[in-house]
């Protein structure tokens, strides 16, 4: 199976090689025709606004879209949180309309207000999840449909699922966490060859279990 | 990419840089001005703070621990410990374990590098010879320091005792290195790239990510040069990519050849 990680800009070779770690087959992806045959894309952590640019100069709108609506999911770390919202705080144009939530960017503050901490995360299991946390954003509206996969103590939510869509602020890839790639990796698996008896792809929230 | 303006910092961000250098001179005016170049005014690295989203980066002078520190408290994003500006310290360089703003250091091979990552620099970038729009420098870096990287990971363990004097650097880098057949940190190479197939060339070459200084805003069009670096960086595999985005940029800043340039003059040689 092969899960594609947008390969603009940002935190892409962390991706590429947590997946590898995993047994799953990365592929970088800089143009539309590098989406074909995969089963689900990652949305790495870098500079939002150099992203947005990348992503309208080669075309990769509209073809992402229509990978996420078929069902495959779609895993944003970071400014890849910031570009599967539906609303960006503050009023810039979303770039992928995905994630029914608003999000604000650089949330924390600048390079200098960058933190590491443990945060719980259920669906992963009882083991916190070592999270780190660059010009961070956060998710500051949630709308009917979004589920909340983890919280900071103070409660602000930073990660969240919507249907075959993650966004976590943080970056799991820099921690040598590797739980929530199984995850998207279950998630992709199920996509690329469908079970009988099991949900339509996009159609409901994937069941929790499976991902342990 | 290098900036010293908050117009410039617009422009590069619109051409897609994913950071900016702060700069009151870029590093072909600085060698021109000659005199000795010290970190920018605060006031104008505000400035370029508050024009763009993208992080913004600043440059210390080598050893300058307290430019370091007015960098740190003005909230750059990262501080260059750069050989563009005069050192101010012919021994050491900034122990940057003692700041919380991430740092990118100079190298010109790779003892340099690992002695720079054991102070604490979070990146690294290979030094060209900054200013001249003359690739030469670059690629000899970056060559040394990746055939360096890959002869270490073919060593046995036992030789690394010996790889680590010889290149006096950390016996614990040298064995990470030998282990993982990379540096532990992001490296970009700098120093020369002046159109898309220099920045290109770099990224073949091993190179993760590149700045680019006085190449966008001594070029006739900036705008479109800029953009068309970016492009092929990131396309840097893709030789019809970056044939298509070299076409039409008119002419890319006139440089100087870095053989010209006399032993005193150079930049590279400046930090150990």
């Amino acid at each position: 199976m092969r899960i594609g990680v947008l390969a603009l800009h940002g935190a892409v070779i962390e991706h590429i090689q947590t997946l590898r770690s995993i047994g799953v087959e990365p592929v970088p992806v800089r143009l539309p025709e590098d989406l074909e045959g995969i089963s689900g894309l990652i949305l790495p952590g870098g500079e939002t606004t150099t992203m947005r640019k990348l992503v309208a100069r080669w075309g990769l709108r509209e073809p992402i879209m229509a990978l996420a609506r078929s069902g495959a999911p779609i895993f944003g770390t970071c400014a890849g949180m910031i570009i599967v919202a539906r609303e960006i705080a503050g009023g810039e144009e979303p770039v992928f309309p995905l994630l029914d939530v608003t999000v604000e960017r650089n949330a924390f503050g600048r390079q200098l207000d960058s933190f590491e901490i443990d945060v719980a995360m259920p669906i992963l299991g009882d083991r916190p999840v070592h999270a780190i946390f660059i010009r961070a954003p956060v998710i500051e509206r949630l709308g009917p449909g979004v589920e909340v996969l983890a919280r900071l103590p103070d409660q602000r939510v930073v990660a969240v699922r919507q249907r075959n869509v993650i966004a976590i602020s943080f970056h799991p890839e820099l921690a040598g966490e590797t739980r929530i790639h199984r995850l998207v990796a279950t998630m992709a698996a199920e996509y690329a060859e469908p079970r009988e008896g099991t949900a339509v792809a996009g159609a409901e929230p994937w069941s929790l279990g499976e991902a342990m | 990419m290098d900036v010293v303006t908050p117009e410039h910092a617009k422009i590069a961000e619109d051409a897609g840089a994913c950071a900016v250098m702060a700069l009151e001179r870029v590093p072909s005016d600085i060698r021109a001005a000659g005199g000795v170049a010290r970190m920018s005014d605060p006031a104008m690295i505000e400035g370029i703070m508050a024009a763009v989203s993208i992080p913004v980066m600043a440059k210390a002078r080598i050893g300058h621990f307290v430019e370091a520190q007015v960098l740190e408290a003005l909230g750059v994003d990262y501080i260059d410990e750069s050989e563009v500006l005069t050192p101010a310290d012919e021994v050491n360089h900034i122990d940057k374990h003692a700041f919380k703003v991430p740092f990118v250091c100079g190298c010109r091979n790779l003892g340099e590098a690992l002695r720079r990552i054991n102070e604490g620099a979070a990146m690294i970038r290979t030094k060209g010879e900054a200013g001249t729009g003359d690739i030469v420098e670059a690629v000899r870096h970056i060559r040394t320091l990746m055939s360096e990287i890959r002869r270490l990971a073919s060593m046995r363990e036992d030789e690394l005792f010996v790889a680590a004097k010889e290149m006096e650097a950390p016996y614990d880098l040298v064995k990470q290195v030998a282990a993982e057949g990379r540096l532990p940190v992001v490296n970009f190479v700098a120093g020369g790239i002046a159109i898309p197939a220099d920045a290109a060339l770099a990224m073949q070459l091993g190179a993760e990510g590149v700045f680019v200084g006085s190449g966008i805003f001594k070029s006739e069009n900036p705008a479109k040069t800029a953009e068309a670096i970016v492009q092929a960086t990131l396309h840097f595999d893709n030789p019809k990519i970056i044939a298509e985005v070299s076409k039409g940029l008119g002419s890319p800043m006139r440089g100087i050849a870095a053989v010209t340039i006399p032993e005193a003059e150079r930049l590279a040689v400046r930090g150990w």
